[in-house]
């Protein structure tokens, strides 16, 4: 019998009570987002969480250029207060908590918050909820960013300020490590690049604020975190950031109360993993990744979204985030999860990973703080993600990270979840980009111009002056009916655009045998074209998800061919100069965002005005098949889904078709 | 395959969109192409011109990450305001590993995509060891037959600059504030003393002001009074490209451009030979310094590749 000193009582004296449970939702436009968050909200959800659009993301109207084929395709297209009053219309918000996927712009989306709240009679005081507000991580994996590092990080120490004397309730920024790991961070990498950033951004905020008030800032910045299926380690992983923050809190911040040092977070799962091939398996990884998040009570996670089994394939119908919702629903409220203590309270094989973690953590921050911190080392952090990610992507080519349905155990039957007519996702109405189009024309014909030129006269003075805070005229520009385009035009035109590394040039090589072959083809056609095969690689739109492409760059470099490598957010016009300007033989495109049915047709036009008509085009994305054969007819060569994870086939696919098309060329000569 | 002959035509009436043809061809290795490639460049040759081609070769160098593509895409921006046309040859240094490069710097050079008279080509490095690629010196001299501005941007210090100053006409090496290295190479001769010195991130203050001072200092020590020494910033308000480009200009206007041109292009010729013929070759024309020696005795209206056949023949007499 063994003997125990004192045993905890097993059970809590009053069970938990659970987290906030949200879907990542909106699309279209207010209206029609509305509906979708009152029957969420009718299904039991007990807190929303706002999907934006692109270009309301990026800072443009939908009526802008760089807007076209992305409106309302990702999420809701905000232009002015008129939407988002719609947006909330019917949903009380002195009783709501919302959060707000919003980075470059979030100033903007908060303030107008604010006053659409104003208008409902309820007082910012009151509010509560979450803006994510963490620009670094947009430079480092979701590219939605608008402004240089330095006026960026003014805009998030400037919100934080704000909300911390105005806002009390209010996340003002969710340190994002999420999307860290979908960039394909490692879970020492996510610890310690998510806990530099944060030092940035309390510093940042520590030269704006009084330095008693320095706790209650601490206590107000909350994580966004990712988990991924390796579900043991993943807990381990959130163990070990509590252990770090509350260490930063102490030792850096000497913040005294141990309430403001509590590790906060939210959570989505991770998205990386899900498949596009047996899609219906993606239901189970989901699960087991919510276990990671809410198995461990010290370390449970606040507020809980979950993606839907059908993400790798386009946007979730409501019954797909409904089915989300479930699994929240039966975990909370069937299983005994909420009812005990801490289960890994004295557990030495967690304990054992905690330690091994915070050892890599440490080093990493070490390294990152020698670099100057966050923000001078984005070029640093940025290279070893993609490095990270391309070795995944090599286990995976190689087999061994094994993928259940993508690299083993591929035989399936017919999937009946994907048989309907729409395919299993939800297709955004085409006309919607019209219509809000002619929406904000029509918002900006019916206001007191004069007042708007006004108030985008003092936000743009308020820019300039670096002691003051951006936040009252954002409001005043809110209230007077500015449009989100004019609010960041204003601001671009004081702060400068910017453009985030690439991290591409820095990444490894593969090991030469695994190559060879393909590069002796690439040589022989290299040879036969009297220069080396030259592609270009870019992402037209504004999705920044430049993962794949950034693999495909660094792969095609890797089996000896030159890669112009043009990065996010190009307009056709830039894609079709540079394809011509550079001398291509070929142009890979890689669109996330479901515009590609507006976007990849422009493209093609632009090639043609620019006198390459020939280059051949390759197309890469969540593309459904029927959108693919369009492509195809229209003149795409290839088209590549996730299902296609080989790179080596996908790069003999290039050479081929370089090849084939040099022989044409020849054979016409002669 | 375009005729060599009719782009050098195009590229004499001044016709831009001839440019990416032009590094097409220039790049082709195979034997039909380079046969092309000698009647482009004959037909942009001084003697067919009548005199220097009129274009402003400049070199851009110096370490990565200190912030040359910013700066270049608001010089740029500067010179279009002047209606120059501008084209930039951006060379990668870094990453001929597998045969194959990635070449990122276009993503970071801000420009009107719409804006016909910007020319902008990315060229890996190429099989040669630390220098240009090869078609870069050919094309420089070619493009600044029709483009105002001909740009050559390449990455490193204590080398690459010396590449540069082999094939452009006015040097601008560019520092950021706290780059103690570069002032070491300068004061102990590893690096040429360029003609225009910038200082970027002046935004930072105190610590711009310092490497001014440092630099200043050092070139005084060195007697290169004839150095611009530049302060710039990229982020806005952007301040010193105005100053920049002025600076470009004075060292133009003070250069004996034919004497520096025809340097040019015997050390392009040289180091073509050298490419080709590599060190067997050099030993057979009783090394380097005497090939530059024998060079300097050679018709100065001959262009880069007859000068390099001639280098040829002579070696093949010898050996």
């Amino acid at each position: 019998m063994q003997h125990m000193a004192e045993t905890p009582p097993p059970r809590l004296p009053e069970r938990d009570r659970p987290w906030l449970m949200r879907t990542y939702a909106g699309h279209s436009d207010a209206r029609r987002s509305n509906e979708l968050y009152r029957g969420n909200l009718a299904k039991g959800q007990t807190g929303l969480s706002v999907a934006f659009d692109l270009p309301t993301q990026t800072g443009y109207d939908p009526d802008q250029e760089l807007a076209r084929g992305e409106v309302g395709k990702v999420g809701v297209s905000i232009a002015d207060l008129g939407d988002m009053r719609t947006l909330f219309e019917g949903i009380p918000l002195d009783q709501m908590n919302t959060s707000m996927t919003i980075n470059a712009t979030a100033a903007w989306l908060l303030a107008l918050y604010i006053v659409a709240a104003e208008e409902q009679g309820v007082g910012q005081e009151a509010l509560q909820g979450t803006t994510q507000n963490d620009i670094l991580k947009e430079y480092l994996s979701r590219g939605t960013y608008a402004f240089p590092p330095g006026p960026s990080m003014r805009l998030v120490a400037d919100t934080i300020a704000h909300t911390v004397e105005h806002v009390p309730k209010w996340n003002p920024i969710n340190i994002c490590s999420y999307h860290l790991q979908e960039a394909g961070a490692t879970p020492v990498q996510e610890i310690a690049y998510a806990m530099s950033n944060a030092i940035a951004v309390l510093d940042a905020v520590s030269r704006r604020v009084e330095q008693d008030r320095m706790g209650a800032v601490f206590g107000r910045i909350s994580f966004f975190v990712n988990a991924g299926v390796r579900f043991i380690e993943e807990h381990a992983k959130l163990r070990a950031m509590a252990v770090l923050w509350d260490e930063i809190g102490l030792e850096r911040y000497g913040v005294e109360d141990e309430r403001h040092r509590r590790f906060r977070y939210g959570v989505q799962v991770n998205s990386l993993g899900l498949t596009e091939a047996q899609p219906e398996n993606n239901a189970y990884r989901i699960a087991l990744e919510a276990l990671a998040v809410t198995l461990g009570r010290s370390v449970r996670a606040r507020a809980i979204q979950l993606p839907a089994w059908n993400e790798a394939l386009g946007l979730p119908r409501p019954w797909d985030q409904q089915w989300s919702l479930r699994l929240q629903q039966v975990l909370a409220y069937e299983t005994d999860l909420l009812d005990y203590p801490d289960i890994f309270e004295g557990s030495k094989v967690m304990d054992g990973l905690v330690d091994e973690l915070l050892e890599g953590a440490r080093e990493e921050m070490k390294h990152v703080h020698e670099l100057g911190g966050a923000v001078e080392a984005v070029d640093y952090m940025k290279a070893a993600l993609v490095e990270a990610h391309r070795e995944r992507i090599t286990r995976i080519e190689a087999g061994e990270h094994i993928v259940v349905g993508v690299n083993r155990y591929t035989e399936t039957e017919p999937s009946p979840l994907t048989a309907d007519a729409d395919g299993g996702i939800l297709v955004v109405d085409p006309a919607v980009e019209a219509e809000r189009r002619a929406a904000v024309e029509e918002w900006r014909s019916a206001r007191d111009q004069a007042a708007v030129d006004a108030a985008l006269a003092e936000l743009a003075r308020v820019a300039r002056d670096d002691s003051e805070n951006i936040m009252p005229a954002t409001i005043a520009a809110a209230r007077a009916g500015a449009t989100t385009g004019e609010w960041s035009q204003t601001l671009r035109a004081e702060f400068g655009s910017y453009r985030a590394p690439t991290g591409v040039g820095e990444a490894a090589s593969v090991p030469t045998e695994d190559l060879a072959e393909l590069r002796d083809e690439v040589e022989r056609v290299s040879d036969a074209l009297g220069r080396r095969l030259k592609i270009l690689v870019g992402k037209p739109g504004l999705d920044g998800h430049s993962n794949g492409a950034e693999q495909i760059a660094v792969r095609a470099r890797d089996v000896g061919m030159d890669v112009v490598y043009q990065g996010i957010r190009l307009t056709p016009t830039e894609i079709a100069t540079s394809a011509a300007q550079e001398g291509v033989h070929v142009v890979g495109l890689s669109i996330l965002s479901g515009s590609h049915a507006e976007l990849i047709p422009s493209v093609l036009e632009a090639l043609a005005e620019a006198g390459v008509a020939g280059v051949p085009v390759i197309v890469g994305g969540i593309i459904p098949e029927a959108d693919a054969a369009r492509l195809r007819e229209a003149g795409v060569a290839a088209v590549y889904t996730p299902k296609d994870f080989d790179l080596g086939r996908i790069m003999h696919e290039i050479v081929e078709l370089v090849a084939e098309r040099e022989s044409a060329e020849a054979g016409a000569r002669a | 395959m375009p005729e060599g002959a009719d782009l050098g035509e195009r590229l004499r009436a001044g016709d831009l969109g001839a440019a990416p043809a032009v590094l097409n061809l220039l790049e082709n290795r195979s034997t039909a192409a380079r046969a092309e490639a000698r009647h482009l460049l004959a037909a942009v040759s001084p003697s067919a011109l009548g005199g220097e081609p009129r274009g402003h070769v400049v070199g851009v160098t110096g370490p990565p990450g200190v912030g040359k593509s910013s700066l270049l895409s608001r010089l740029v921006a500067e010179w279009r305001s002047q209606g120059r046309s501008v084209a930039v040859l951006a060379v990668d240094p870094s990453s001929r590993r597998s045969g194959g490069s990635l070449l990122g710097d276009r993503a970071r050079i801000d420009v009107d995509p719409a804006d016909r008279s910007v020319y902008i080509r990315s060229t890996a490095v190429g099989d040669r060891l630390g220098g240009l690629a090869p078609a870069t010196r050919a094309a420089a001299s070619a493009l600044a037959a029709a483009f105002d501005v001909v740009v050559i941007e390449t990455v490193g210090v204590g080398q690459s600059e010396t590449e540069v100053a082999d094939v452009a006409d006015t040097v601008a090496v560019v520092v950021q504030p706290g780059s103690g290295d570069v002032l070491q190479f300068l004061k102990s001769g590893i690096m040429e003393i360029p003609d225009v010195l910038v200082v970027t991130k002046a935004d930072l203050g105190r610590p711009a002001m310092r490497a001014l001072a440092d630099l200043r200092s050092a070139l005084r020590s060195l007697g290169a009074r004839e150095t611009a020494l530049i302060a710039v910033s990229s982020v806005s308000p952007p301040t010193g490209i105005d100053a920049l480009a002025e600076a470009l200009d004075a060292h133009r206007a003070s250069l004996d451009l034919p004497a520096r041109r025809l340097r040019a292009r015997r050390l392009a010729a040289l180091a073509d030979f050298a490419a080709e013929h590599g060190d067997r070759g050099l030993r057979a024309l009783g090394g380097r310094r005497a090939a530059v020696r024998w060079l300097e005795q050679q018709d100065p209206g001959l262009d880069a590749a007859a000068l390099e056949r001639a280098l040829a023949a002579r070696a093949a007499a010898t050996s």
